[in-house]
């Protein structure tokens, strides 16, 4: 793999990231959140991975296993919530969730 | 058998624990009982502990049972530290003390408050025990606000009653401007040799330069002068004679006053390593307070503040041998006062309970023949304090007489008036109380005739009804007339015939006339042996003091006898107001307290208002005006929130850059 394509790889990954932090901070459908929360996970698993293979050290692939790992549980966490709040406020969106405001 | 000793301050302590908890269900008598069985357990203890202390290298033993505060190179353990010192304090406060409690169980008969009263005085002697055993300053420290604490409570036991209750606090303010003293002491302490353990930084005192010592020096002697009632803080001990008798034989005469002597001959390297100024002063306060509290003691109407007074008097005794090098001296004296003024307090209390509450000498006379049991203990405790020999008190005063002429003949002649005007005050007291005229009501035959035929017909009912009835009858004859006075209860009359035997033998302790007979000195040797002044008396020496100290004690009593019983002058003429009003030293504190004093206060309080509370408020509202602005970030989007965690991320990261070079 060429430098250049590695190179490809991180321009990817970076945009990937940042077009799932601008969607966190854009919307305002939780489910819409969590799935650019995910968008930037994976970003950064590609990136990892990327890494990885540029350095030669296969740590950078065994990392992300780590990360799909701890994604997967994320996305249980944050569905059981949405789900919860879909419940009890219908329609509501994350800027109506303001309860612990100071 | 010296590994018992942590039982010593143990047992007090459990039955305080028992009391404080279960006083009120155990009630009376029952919780008076447990309170002098756990004093009298550690009595029995003391005395075992004693017998294997003989066994022990130099007759010290130290013992750690945890630590307590570790805190960086501070370090203070619970610890016990036994030595030929401790060990005789030990003794004889827990023997005293369960004497009292004893006492107190008669005394206090009736009395609404009977099982709190004992749950203060084993805490109490929980805190004396710990004040003498603690190994190191802080825990003696520990001890020394534990008795000032319950010194407070017990005094202001009946607060009911106004004066009753600022008697308690006077006491205990004025103790704590001794206790400043003795707390910027231990800090100096540490400063100067990091640790507070008596066996670590005694033996180091030789080699303490000369000005930290003095100043150690002086600022415990200032914590000593509180607690033991020297000038200028004497004022608060007759004050304190508004509690209970039996608390004022125990706290304000033997056991808690001489927490101040023990601690100066505690620590008596650090005065032989301070400036040479320092003892002079401990001796020349000691005289002067001995003989300015014997001239007060003169005028006063009131048994108590009779008894007071010359308490004041003979610590200034104390006070003075410590000054003068006579450590041994003024501990032998410490032992002798105990039993003799405890002897004299309870006899006193006896007197007072007898009379109904009648505290003031004018009216009483006469009363030997009612209270035989109590006027022979009393006179024993008289002739003991007043220097007669054999009495024990006639050896430790001359003993601490030889020392102080041994250092200066002027602190020698003061000593001598003061026991001449000591044996006067005892004898005006004993010959007003129980020789004379009795002057509360009818004449003492007419008295005993009548109480005779009184307890006669009690006799029946009495047996029929409670123990105690007698005696409430007798309080309830008196409220409608003449007072009846009787003598006391076995409870009460135990302790005195005790404190008597013991008042009268004391002296062998330590008999000056061969070094055989100088038990005390002996025994005394491994704590003060470096210290202590030489004496070396010759034969003739001793005996002309000797005879001068029994010609001044009989010329004292003589002269009472042809002023109150033979009226050959006027007592106005000897009880000048001047005394009577205690030197206006009281009433002065009060004037310059009252006005240019207190307006000092006012302004300190005025600082601490506008700067203290004004830094500790402006605190407060920096941080509520902060937070009301800061609040607006927390607005609840959660949008928001993840854009301060990019931002913090995006400036980290750009912060890290900065600091790596590549």
């Amino acid at each position: 793999m060429g430098s250049n394509l590695s190179l490809a790889y991180l321009m990817l990954s970076a945009i990937l990231f940042v077009i799932g932090g601008v969607g966190v901070l854009i919307r305002r459908n939780p489910l819409v959140m969590i799935m650019c929360v995910e968008l930037m996970l994976n970003a950064v698993n590609l990136s990892f991975v990327t890494f990885g293979k540029m350095l030669n050290d296969i740590s950078g692939q065994i990392i992300v296993f780590f990360v799909m790992v701890v994604a997967a549980a994320e996305v249980v966490i944050g569905l059981a919530l949405i789900v919860a709040m879909a419940r009890r406020r219908p329609g509501a969106t994350a800027d109506d969730l303001r309860t612990l405001r100071g | 058998m010296v590994g018992l000793v942590w039982l010593i301050p143990a047992l007090p302590l459990a039955g305080f624990l028992l009391l404080v908890f279960f006083g009120k269900r155990i009630g009376e008598p029952r919780s008076g009982w447990i309170g002098t069985g756990a004093v009298a357990l550690a009595f029995v203890t003391a005395c075992l502990v004693f017998a294997g202390l003989w066994g022990e290298p130099e007759h010290t033993y130290e013992l750690s049972l945890f630590q307590w505060i570790p805190a960086g190179h501070f370090n203070v353990d619970i610890g016990i530290l036994l030595d030929p010192l401790s060990m005789t304090m030990a003794l004889f406060i827990t023997g005293i003390a369960s004497l009292i409690h004893l006492y107190s169980i008669g005394y206090m008969h009736g009395d609404s408050r009977f099982p709190r009263f004992f749950t203060y005085l084993n805490l109490f002697v929980f805190s004396m025990l710990v004040l003498v055993l603690g190994n190191n300053m802080v825990l003696t420290f520990l001890g020394w606000e534990g008795v000032g604490a319950c010194s407070y409570f017990l005094i202001a036991f009946w607060f009911e009653k106004e004066e009753n209750a600022s008697a308690g606090k006077k006491a205990f303010i004025t103790n704590r401007v001794g206790d400043w003293g003795f707390m910027i002491a231990i800090f100096m302490t540490f400063f100067a040799f990091g640790t507070v353990t008596y066996t670590q930084f005694l033996p180091m005192a030789p080699g303490l330069a000369q000005t930290t010592a003095t100043f150690i020096a002086l600022m415990l002697f200032v914590g000593a002068i509180g607690k033991s009632a020297q000038i200028p803080l004497f004022i608060w001990l007759p004050d304190a004679m508004a509690g209970p008798t039996p608390v004022s034989a125990l706290i304000h005469a033997a056991t808690m006053v001489t927490a101040g002597v023990y601690l100066l001959v505690r620590v008596n390297p650090i005065l032989a390593a301070s400036a040479s100024w320092i003892p002079w002063m401990i001796a020349i306060v000691g005289c002067a307070t001995a003989f300015l509290a014997a001239t007060i003691a003169l005028a006063q109407q009131d048994i108590k503040k009779v008894l007071a007074y010359s308490t004041v008097s003979q610590l200034g005794y104390m006070f003075l041998a410590v000054g003068v090098g006579g450590y041994s001296a003024a501990i032998f004296h410490m032992i002798t006062h105990a039993f003799f003024k405890a002897l004299l307090f309870l006899g006193a209390g006896s007197v007072i309970h007898g009379m109904h509450d009648e505290q003031d000498m004018r009216r009483m006379g006469a009363l030997r023949k009612i209270m035989p049991v109590t006027a022979i203990t009393f006179i024993v405790g008289w002739l003991a304090i007043a220097g007669v020999p054999p009495f024990s008190g006639f050896w430790s005063k001359d003993d601490i007489l030889a020392y102080a002429l041994h250092k200066s003949v002027i602190l020698y002649i003061f000593g001598l008036i003061t026991a001449l005007l000591t044996a006067f005050y005892m004898s005006r007291l004993v010959f007003r109380v129980f020789y004379g005229d009795a002057r509360w009501g009818e004449s003492a035959e007419a008295e005993l005739a009548n109480l005779n035929a009184h307890t006669a017909t009690n006799a029946v009912d009495a047996d029929a009804s409670a123990p105690g009835d007698a005696h409430d009858d007798a309080h309830g004859d008196a409220g409608h007339g003449a007072v009846h006075p009787h003598e006391s209860k076995w409870p009460m009359l135990v302790p005195l015939i005790v404190l008597a035997f013991f008042a009268a033998i004391a002296g062998v302790l330590n008999l000056p006339f061969t070094e055989h007979l100088e038990f005390l000195n002996r025994w005394l040797e491994p704590v003060i042996g470096e210290n202590q002044a030489h004496l070396s008396l010759g034969g003739v020496q001793l005996t002309i003091e000797l005879l001068l100290s029994t010609t001044i004690a009989l010329v004292g009593i003589i002269a009472a006898y042809l002023v109150y019983l033979k009226h050959k002058v006027d007592p106005r003429r000897i009880e000048l107001p001047f005394f009577a009003n205690g030197w206006y030293i009281d009433q002065s504190i009060t004037k310059f307290m009252g006005g240019a004093g207190r307006k000092g206060f006012e302004l300190i309080a005025m600082f601490d208002k506008v700067v203290i509370d004004g830094a500790v408020n402006g605190v407060g509202r920096a941080t509520r005006g902060g937070a009301a602005r800061l609040r607006s970030i927390e607005n609840g989007y959660v949008r928001w929130y993840a854009l301060m965690i990019g931002v913090g991320a995006v400036l980290l990261v750009a912060f890290a850059m900065t600091q790596v070079s590549f």
